[in-house]
């Protein structure tokens, strides 16, 4: 039988992996946009998770705020990274330090 | 109505009058111009000095009781209050009349003395602010007005000696007379704070009344070592009359201070304000008879003063220089009448001497305007031809200061060499010795000056010469009424002042100590005075001197020269003043000067500048600059830094559910 702590494990093993995936990755700003779904996507399992086993259906409200706030999120972050490139000329992440002290 | 009836309103205007004079010629002088400012500032001084005369007559021959009252609360700090009041005795309405008096002659003066200069409104202004504050001192009834006086004179008589303000001399010399005088001052008000931390008051007649209570009081200042309070409070209130009243170590202005215009020199340098610290030590008379320690030191430091000061008299060339050694010398003979008790004594000294000293300033003024501002005795000579006015008012004031039997000069002078005498402090036959020989030295000087001056070869310059001629009305008229109590008023006062009572309770005198009354035993009138003056030594001093000073100056005038050489380390010495300046520029000034030099170099380049303030700034860009290397630029970085943190938060959270 499915436990809330397994789903809850499984979560927390998605969320790891996008942060890992933010810092490891030196290569590409897509990849980090796709990392930031997957921590949202992660939380949003707990929510769903939480919902179901309580059996209380606003956390599955949340959710859908989430995943349309997300949309819209990485909507803009694609723009910007559009704008980026057409500027820099490359979507490589090591580039990117123009925030250096 | 009787006059008598509203003192106060009375000690009001008296001090109110020069002040209100003051003030008009100072702020207003264009508008009142130049005669306007010396009527108004000559009727304020005016006033008081015969509003004075009315106080005297209303203290001395009516004999009324000694007035005591506050007039005004200038603020009150829990039980003590700080008050403008007046007690006025017979002490401090002798010097009211003193001061008041000479101040209005020498009002008159300036007119003639000061009539081509720029500043005439503004010198007036000054000689009246100065009566003002000195009135203020001498009438006081508390020792903050004391001060307040006290420090009034000083900044006027600062002023005054660098009115010529173009002068580089003058400028210097002024400056030196402040400095020095805040030395003293520091004294003082350590002396005033001692009193209020014990005694917690500062009125006069409440400190009096609770010090011989306190006389066996000890203090530790310097652990290890138990002073008397009264010796302290004494001595630190006499290193201020030092300052103000020239006593060696703290003369080096009052010379200097011959820079300002010659009015000043007689009325600030010479009669009234240095003799604040005479006047000062009579007023705590009540004190300073609880210390033997305080009047030793007192008349040791007045002999010294005395004798040594007289001796740097015989080689000044200039002519009011020689007159402010011979100052510093009768300062110094004030001084060891205080020592020995004699308060009297001192005050008739005071007296007699604000006369001839003023009258021989003013002499000097004249001759120096008539030599057109030539201050060299070698370059006169012979001027009893052209200005016998001038040569007979000085030939009184010499004799008054030598004590010719008969001056005024006489009486105060014998009385107070008597009252050494019979002194029994330790020290007074040091003392003794010390104004004896001083005597010989003050005919000396007194008869060089004035055979230098008035008699001899002329040595006068051809242009000079021309114009040579005697001094107008405004100049004479002066110095025959200075004249005439310089001369009598010996013989008036001497009974009455030192014998009879004459300031009651103001002077209060351990009976131990008391060598007036001593002397009071074999007064019997002036005649018998002056002729038992005859059989003893200070007399024939007195001629010997004028005797020496006539033959090495009229009749055998190479001689003198011949001396400078055989003794010319001594002549040395007399010239460079015993060193003291020589000192004080090295010692002190430069000093000073290195010391500030230091605290700049290091305190204020390397310590404030160098560490506090670019310390500072230069700690925050090294720090910066490790900590920028954390700002790599790259995103991951900065996640990685959040995901710390965020980990560090959670850790604190579930550490605290945890537990």
């Amino acid at each position: 039988m499915l436990m809330l702590t397994d789903i809850l494990v499984l979560a927390a093993i998605l969320f790891c992996i996008s942060v890992a995936g933010i810092f490891i990755n030196r290569k590409n700003v897509i990849i980090l946009l796709m990392c930031i779904e997957l921590m949202l996507l992660s939380v949003n399992m707990n929510f769903i998770a939480f919902s179901h086993f309580h059996g209380d259906i606003r956390g599955q409200v949340f959710v859908f705020f989430i995943l349309t706030v997300a949309a819209a999120e990485s909507a803009i972050g694609l723009a910007i990274l559009v704008v980026l490139f057409r500027k820099r000329k490359t979507i490589n992440v090591a580039d990117l330090d123009t925030l250096k002290g | 109505m009787n006059i008598f009836d509203n003192m106060e309103a009375i000690y009001l205007a008296i001090v109110l009058a020069p002040l209100t004079g003051a003030i008009i010629a100072g702020l207003f002088g264009r508008i009142v111009g130049r005669n306007g400012a010396h009527w108004v500032t000559i009727a304020g001084v005016g006033i008081a000095s015969i509003l004075s005369l009315i106080a005297y007559k209303h203290h001395v021959f009516d004999g009324a009781a000694a007035y005591n009252g506050a007039v005004y609360t200038w603020l009150s700090v829990g039980n003590i209050h700080f008050e403008v009041g007046f007690l006025v005795d017979r002490l401090s309405v002798t010097m009211m009349v003193v001061v008041t008096f000479v101040s209005w002659m020498i009002h008159i003066y300036t007119i003639g003395y000061m009539h081509d200069d720029p500043g005439y409104q503004r010198f007036f202004s000054y000689m009246s602010l100065f009566t003002f504050f000195m009135l203020m001192l001498v009438m006081s009834n508390n020792f903050m007005q004391l001060f307040f006086g006290w420090e009034g004179v000083g900044l006027v008589s600062y002023l005054l000696i660098g009115f010529w303000y173009k002068r580089d001399k003058a400028v210097f010399a002024g400056l030196k007379a402040f400095l020095v005088n805040r030395v003293g001052d520091f004294g003082f008000l350590l002396g005033i704070a001692a009193i209020l931390m014990y005694f917690n008051t500062l009125d006069y007649a409440e400190v009096f009344q609770q010090a011989p209570a306190l006389s066996t009081t000890t203090i530790e200042i310097v652990a290890g070592h138990d002073w008397s309070l009264m010796s302290f409070i004494c001595i630190c209130l006499f290193i201020g009359a030092m300052g103000k009243s020239a006593q060696v170590p703290l003369h080096v202005w009052l010379p200097d201070s011959m820079e300002g215009p010659t009015p000043i020199s007689a009325l600030i340098h010479a009669a009234t304000m240095v003799t604040a610290g005479i006047f000062m030590v009579a007023r705590m008379s009540p004190m300073f008879e609880l210390s033997d320690t305080a009047l030793s030191f007192v008349m040791v430091i007045g002999a010294v003063t005395a004798i040594s000061m007289g001796l740097i008299g015989l080689v000044q060339n200039d002519i009011k220089r020689v007159i402010a050694y011979s100052t510093l010398s009768q300062l110094g003979y004030m001084t060891v009448a205080l020592g020995a008790s004699a308060y009297a004594a001192a005050m008739f000294h005071l007296v007699t001497h604000a006369f001839f000293k003023a009258l021989l300033f003013l002499c000097a003024g004249a001759v120096i305007i008539a030599m057109h501002h030539e201050q060299d005795m070698r370059k006169m000579g012979g001027l009893y031809r052209y200005m016998p006015i001038t040569w007979f008012t000085c030939l009184i004031g010499s004799l008054a200061l030598i004590g010719f039997p008969g001056t005024s000069g006489f009486f105060s002078k014998d009385a107070i060499i008597e009252a050494v005498y019979h002194s029994n402090l330790p020290v007074a036959g040091f003392a003794y010795y010390a104004v004896l020989a001083g005597v010989f030295i003050t005919a000396l000087y007194s008869f060089r000056f004035f055979f230098l001056t008035f008699h001899g070869k002329e040595r006068i310059n051809k242009h000079t010469w021309e114009h040579l001629h005697e001094a107008p009305k405004v100049i004479t008229v002066p110095l025959v009424i200075l004249a005439i109590p310089s001369l009598l008023a010996g013989i008036f006062l001497i009974g009455p002042m030192l014998f009879d009572g004459y300031f009651m309770q103001a002077i209060h005198v351990a009976s131990t100590h008391d060598v007036l009354a001593e002397m009071g035993k074999d007064y019997h009138g002036v005649f018998s005075f002056t002729l038992h003056a005859f059989k003893s030594a200070p007399v024939y001093l007195t001629l010997a001197g004028v005797v020496t000073a006539w033959a090495l100056y009229i009749k055998f005038p190479y001689i003198p020269a011949i001396l400078e050489k055989r003794f010319s380390l001594l002549h040395k010495i007399l010239i460079n003043k015993y060193g003291f300046d020589d000192f004080n520029q090295v010692v002190f000034a430069r000093g000073s000067r290195e010391i500030g030099r230091l605290l700049w170099r290091f305190g204020d380049i390397r310590l404030i500048d160098g560490f506090f303030v670019n310390g500072t700034a230069l700690t925050i860009r090294w720090f910066s600059s490790v900590v920028r290397t954390i700002q790599s630029g790259y995103l991951y970085d900065y996640a990685f830094a959040m995901i710390l943190g965020l980990l560090f938060l959670l850790g604190i959270f579930v550490h605290g559910i945890l537990n």
